[in-house]
């Protein structure tokens, strides 16, 4: 039974007692504590359910590499499921419950799984549920999802704030254990600038744990004045809390800062995602400790060794009355030495070494400790929590030698340098076979932008496991990293370490050796996962030998801690099986990010009005007043309709179309792209650009012009004023504007940098307005100030000059086919001017219109719109508009392309309108037209789709338009387009020009 | 928003002027239009109530009173007629804001990609970049004065975003 | 996440910054041209794992474009350059091919 010690805990205040919640019950700890601590205080050894068999599962560790203890945090807005007990710190009032367990922890009907576990082995689903293929959908997938799973998703909005910030340093120092500390002081000693960040909310790693003396000091001590003068010096940023989550290219990191989840709600963001560049990243990321593959090694109370001590030296609670240990290294002898310390009982010592002769070991006996050597776990008794052990020799195949009660089991398989950063960005390990661990290979680092290595391992992280070595390794990385990032290093003082002097460890990737298939099947590898040592045997023996096919057949390593314990004994199975050398069989890629960051983190402050930039026009607010219905137009938003009191947007739609064709309407035309060109050699750039010749429009004249990529497509279209002798201003489509401008600069930047041509976006300089409808030219001339009768300003003409007192350029163009003005006022000045013309009009009738009013106009023309009527594939002679594509110009911008001989073939699709033969069916858009006997495939024979449609209000008739193969050819034909399984609806062949096909309305 | 910082939207004048930057009239021109000389590569130059900003290797920004933008471009016009050049009026396209406080750094640090630091960007040079999802330009006055110009489209964005960004209790504290 | 210098404006950023604007130096071919010039000039990209020049703009920055000769493998960048220009610096060749002993050199 695990509990609080009535001394010690170096993390703890215990003058500070904190109240919170598991499983709705109320516990207390002490401000400090993790939350596995404080639940381990209170005797909780039973945390989760494991995935796949809903086995009882307890704490395994005491850090990141935690892979049992997940439990839901918080509630409603500030509900987070998935997250580690041993990385949460506790706070008053926090709330914790357990996951993945129906009815109840202690009672879950999920464990039926675990009776049938011999039928679920690897790659069991598989292989079971691909016949009958309906059934999947409908009977084991939803089977599966509810049986299995983490934590429930959260179902409000998250309460929190989130943000990035953007940090720049010489050196970043991941990691503030004593390797991390040395390593920071080198580097800052150098005056380079010095990032040192550690996940943990207090500094100095293991060192609080195991003690050791540095310079004739307690290393923790040494560590906390070492990170006492770091915090003084100018150069030097230090964060705790703070996670590297990701190395990525030239030195960018991320850097995971949990700000306030052990304060919710304090009003600071609860993370904030640091994106570091940095000139060098030191990775004194430490070592993970590898947990042993026995019998029973999950019941709950079988924990790593370095957790045992952790607890009972950082917080003071015992896991266990009775502690077996079980090692094939020295460094586990520390916890026995720790329990023995703090009065706490440890049976026998079992080392599957033959030999022992280590310091530590020397030590534990003189304590009085029973040390057996060669011998080891035949498996752990208990279920929900540890009863105790069968010893045998680990040479055999399990024979029973003695049976140790006991209520906790500490076990070390050895350490695993923490080579995830290092790896992240492509650095390459090497298999140190002594050691038994993959270390960082410092000859191939991950390059940075000038070639170079950018990372460097230090410390454990490299492989240097001793402490001295490890503050030796550190001190160089430190020296290294600041020389390489440009500084010169000071000379450093040689520290003296003193630290026990360790023996090799051996090996142990089974326990026992030759442990037979009862005892495999129950020996695990990935806890979270049910990853046991029979299933990569079962992997391998089936094909699987490729690391990355086993570990995707089996799902070692694939939990939310990545493998973090797994990974390492995981391969020697693989490798054993195969019987091929580890580093034969290599090891599956390390990505992104360390551990689990949140969502909120990686979006920031990207929510809510700040998800994306909405880009408004000068009269937005009048419309937002006004009863605008909105629509997205690129990034823009613009009015689809105006609608009023007890009207339905359709209705206002017909309304605004029906009064703009008798009386007039006025439309915010702002967003339309305006790029204006100068320069001596405009019209010959122009000339280039568009399809059609603008060299020669006259001065004070418009031209709609064509422009086509090298590939022939059309990509935009608009009118050009010609405001000058050498300046024209470009109008585009109001999502092209950009890309436009950007087109032009490239093609003046990058092909013809002779050109004497200027290019600016001045789009966002003016707002926009269309006058439209018969009434037009009355408004205008009640605003007054200039002369816009049909003689002073005709058709495709422009003046300039001031309306109602306001400067303004009025173009005489039209997208409707009705006498129409676009003025063009300063952005400043065009609510004003609208007002001004709303005023103007109202006696005359004019209401404001939307988009969608301009389309059905403009489809009422025939008028294409880009996007609508291309899609990429299309050329200009495609939709009758080869009147616009100059034959007489030497080149343009796809010239080249229409040359080639498929683009002029008749079969080619072509515009053409459609009139359905029920007037009040409206065509689906994207409609398809079919034809003649279905293909040998059983498909449809298509010939063409609908790109526009709508019905007219105008002529009380639905309109479409589509791009149908050898359209023009079909003029009269009825054309069907099957619309569901059971309906077609036929339309009729027709000019695409629906109305006045003369000009006459704004011929006025 | 943090009692320390001040977000201010500007009502500003501006002409972007395109040319030949090492050219002789255009150096006379700008002169004699605002007062200042060139402004080197990043450069932000000040003459009285007149800036000039260095924006790409043929383009400057030149910042005057808003009733005087269009004065300054037909000024430029005539005292540039015949070498090529483009000289117009931006000021309504563009959004201008004051951001002043300490703690100002830290703000724009968390949505520019731009070092911060004091010592690293200190005041008049310009800087083109990002902000959160936006295009900016911005540069510092004083210390922890900076102005940033953005489109007019988004200026409802930035203005959020500064908000937002300066909210009590929200910055890091790595620059003080 | 890579990083750049313009050289225009003399600013080193990050990729967000910059715009990929594909190979280099490739030679437009018009009206007029044969079908397999166009169709090289068109579609027929190098893509080479090493050494490659590639164009970028400075798109959040100061809208220009520029030249970078960067290795596709490792991501190293060699240098970047003037936008201006139909082939790389002979100097930055050499230095790429010091580097790079086994590559074949431009173009």
């Amino acid at each position: 039974m695990s509990k609080r010690l009535s001394s010690g805990g170096r993390l703890i205040d215990r003058a500070k007692p904190v109240g919170f919640t598991f499983n709705n019950q109320h516990f207390e700890g002490f401000q400090g504590d993790t939350l596995a601590a404080a639940l381990l205080a209170n005797g909780q050894t039973l945390l989760g359910r494991s995935f796949k068999y809903h086995r009882p599962r307890g704490l395994v560790a005491s850090g990141a590499e935690e892979p049992n203890a997940l439990v839901g945090l918080g509630d409603g807005a500030r509900f987070e499921p998935n997250q580690r007990a041993t990385t949460t710190e506790v706070f008053d009032g926090l709330k914790a419950a357990s996951q993945n367990h129906w009815p109840s922890l202690h009672f879950d009907v999920g464990a039926l799984n675990a009776k049938l576990s011999p039928f679920f082995p690897a790659g069991f689903y598989y292989k079971t549920f691909i016949h009958p293929r309906a059934a999947w959908k409908h009977l084991f997938e939803p089977f599966i999802r509810r049986s299995a799973g983490l934590g429930k998703a959260p179902k409000l909005g998250d309460a929190d704030e989130y943000e990035y910030f953007y940090a720049y340093t010489d050196v970043l120092v991941v990691g503030g254990g004593i390797a991390g500390i040395a390593a920071a002081m080198e580097a800052a000693r150098s005056g380079a600038r010095v990032i040192l960040i550690d996940q943990n909310a207090h500094w100095g790693g293991r060192v609080l744990t195991d003690t050791m003396q540095i310079d004739g000091q307690d290393a923790a001590d040494w560590a906390l004045a070492q990170v006492e003068t770091l915090a003084k010096m100018p150069n030097v940023t230090l964060r705790n809390r703070t996670m590297g989550a990701g190395v990525y290219d030239h030195g960018y990191a991320l850097a995971y800062e949990r700000v306030a989840d052990h304060k919710p709600g304090d009003g600071r963001p609860r993370h904030r995602l640091w994106r570091i560049r940095a000139g060098r990243i030191v990775t004194a990321t430490g070592a993970i400790e590898r947990p042993l593959a026995f019998a029973g090694n999950d019941v709950p109370g079988v924990m790593l060794a370095s957790a045992v001590r952790d607890y009972v030296g950082l917080w003071g609670v015992s896991p266990g009355e009775r502690t077996v240990l079980v090692t094939n290294n020295d460094d586990g002898y520390r916890t026995a030495i720790a329990l023995h310390a703090a009065g706490l009982e440890v049976p026998v010592v079992l080392d599957a070494r033959d030999s022992v002769v280590g310091a530590l070991s020397v030590q534990a006996r003189a304590l009085g400790i029973r040390v057996e050597t060669g011998k080891g776990f035949a498996k752990v008794l208990g279920g929900k929590f540890v009863t105790g052990v069968d010893i045998c020799a680990q040479a055999g195949e399990g024979e029973l030698l003695e049976t140790i009660p006991c209520d906790c089991v500490a076990m070390s398989g050895g350490w695993s340098p923490a080579v995830h950063l290092w790896s992240h960005c492509g650095g390459k390990l090497n298999w140190d076979e002594g050691a038994a661990m993959f270390r960082p290979d410092a000859a191939r680092p991950p390059l940075g932008d000038d070639g170079t290595g950018f990372v460097i391992a230090a410390g454990a992280a490299n492989g240097w496991l001793q402490s001295g070595e490890c503050l030796e390794d550190a001190v160089e990385a430190g020296k290294k990293s600041a020389i390489e990032a440009g500084f010169k290093a000071k000379k450093a003082g040689k520290m003296a370490v003193f630290a026990p002097v360790e023996q090799p460890l051996q090996p142990v990737w089974m326990m026992p050796a030759k442990a037979k298939p009862a005892l495999r099947a129950k020996a695990f590898l990935d806890f979270q996962n049910d990853v046991k040592v029979s299933d990569v045997r079962l992997a391998a023996q089936e094909g699987y030998e490729s690391v990355e096919h086993a570990k995707r057949y089996t799902t070692l390593g694939m939990a939310t801690d990545q493998g973090k314990l797994s990974n390492i004994n995981g391969l020697a199975v693989l490798a054993e099986s195969l019987n091929v050398a580890i580093p034969q069989v290599g090891t599956t890629t390390f990505r992104p990010p360390y551990t689990p960051i949140s969502m909120g983190s990686i979006a920031g402050d990207a929510r809510g009005d700040l998800f994306k930039p909405t880009r408004r026009t000068a009269m937005d607010g009048w419309h937002e007043a006004h009863g605008a219905h909105w629509e997205p137009v690129a990034d823009w938003r613009r009015p689809y309709a105006f609608v009023r009191k007890g009207e339905t947007v359709k209705q206002a739609v017909t309304r605004e179309v029906l009064n703009t064709r008798s009386s007039v309407g006025m439309l915010d035309a702002s967003t339309l792209g305006k790029i204006l060109v100068k320069g001596p050699d405009a019209g010959k750039f122009l000339d280039l650009i568009y399809t059609n010749v603008m060299s020669s429009l006259a001065v004070g004249k418009c031209r709609y012009g064509l422009m086509c990529n090298e590939n022939g497509f059309l990509f935009d279209d608009g009118v050009v004023a010609r405001l000058g002798v050498d300046e024209f201003l470009c109008h585009t489509t109001s999502g092209g504007s950009d890309r436009v401008h950007g087109w032009m600069e490239e093609w003046l930047q990058t092909e013809w940098w002779d050109l004497q041509v200027y290019v600016a976006n001045v789009t966002e300089q003016f707002a926009q307005i269309a006058v439209v409808g018969p009434k037009a030219r009355l408004v205008l001339e009640k605003l007054g100030g200039m002369d816009v009768s049909r003689e002073a300003l005709p058709f495709m003409g422009f003046v300039a000059g001031a309306l109602a007192g306001i400067p303004a350029r009025v173009y005489r163009i039209s997208f409707s086919g009705e006498l129409s003005y676009e003025i063009a006022v300063p952005a400043s000045r065009g609510l004003e001017f609208w007002e001004k013309v709303a005023e103007a009009g109202t006696e005359l009738g004019i209401t404001p219109y939307g988009t969608e009013a301009l389309h059905v106009m403009r489809a009422e023309k025939g008028f294409i719109m880009i996007g609508d009527e291309t899609d990429g594939t299309v050329i200009p002679q495609d939709l009758n508009l080869g009147w616009a594509v100059s034959k007489k110009k030497s080149d343009f911008i796809g010239k080249r392309a229409h040359e080639r001989p498929f683009f002029s073939d008749s079969g080619r699709k072509q515009l053409v309108g459609l009139l359905t033969d029920n007037p009040t069916i409206v065509l689906p858009d994207g409609a398809h037209a079919v034809e003649g006997p279905k293909l040998s495939n059983g498909m449809e024979n298509m010939i063409g789709h609908v790109t526009s449609s709508y019905f007219s209000p105008t002529l009380g008739h639905s309109i479409a338009m589509a791009l149908i193969k050898g359209g023009s050819q079909r003029m009269g034909q009825t054309l069907s387009f099957p619309v569901s399984r059971s309906e077609i609806i036929r339309a009729k062949v027709v000019d695409p020009v629906f109305l006045d096909k003369e000009g006459a309305r704004q011929n006025v | 928003m943090s009692d320390a910082i001040h977000i201010e939207l500007v009502a500003q004048g501006m002409v972007t002027l395109r040319g030949d930057l090492a050219s002789a009239s255009l150096a006379k021109a700008v002169k004699a239009a605002v007062g200042c000389t060139v402004p080197g590569q990043r450069q932000v130059l000040v003459a009285g109530e007149n800036v000039a900003l260095w924006m790409s290797p043929d383009e400057l920004l030149l910042l005057v009173r808003h009733d005087k933008a269009d004065d300054v471009v037909a000024h430029l016009g005539k005292s540039m007629a015949g070498e090529h050049h483009l000289a117009v009026n931006v000021s309504d396209a563009r959004a201008m804001f004051r951001l002043q406080g300490q703690g100002a750094r830290e703000v724009l640090a968390k949505g520019a990609p731009v070092d911060l630091a004091p010592g690293q960007f200190e005041p008049w040079v310009v800087r083109r970049t990002r902000i959160g999802l936006v295009a900016a330009a911005f540069w510092m006055t004083e210390a922890d004065t900076f102005e940033i110009v953005c489109f007019r489209s988004v200026a409802g964005y930035m203005e959020d975003w500064l908000h937002h960004a300066a909210r009590k209790d929200s910055l890091p504290g790595v620059f003080s | 996440m890579l990083k750049l210098r313009c050289p225009n404006c003399g600013v080193e950023g990050e990729e967000t910054e910059f715009a990929a604007g594909g190979e280099a130096h490739l030679q437009r071919f018009g009206a007029g041209s044969g079908d397999e010039e166009f169709r090289d000039y068109l579609f027929q990209r190098k893509n080479p794992r090493g050494v490659h020049f590639e164009r970028w703009r400075h798109a959040f920055g100061c809208g220009k474009w520029f030249h970078a000769a960067r290795c596709t493998a490792t991501l190293e960048v060699f240098g970047t350059y003037s936008a201006q220009v139909s082939a790389p610096p002979s100097e930055l060749v050499v230095a790429i091919k010091a580097k790079r002993p086994d590559w074949k050199g431009w173009p």
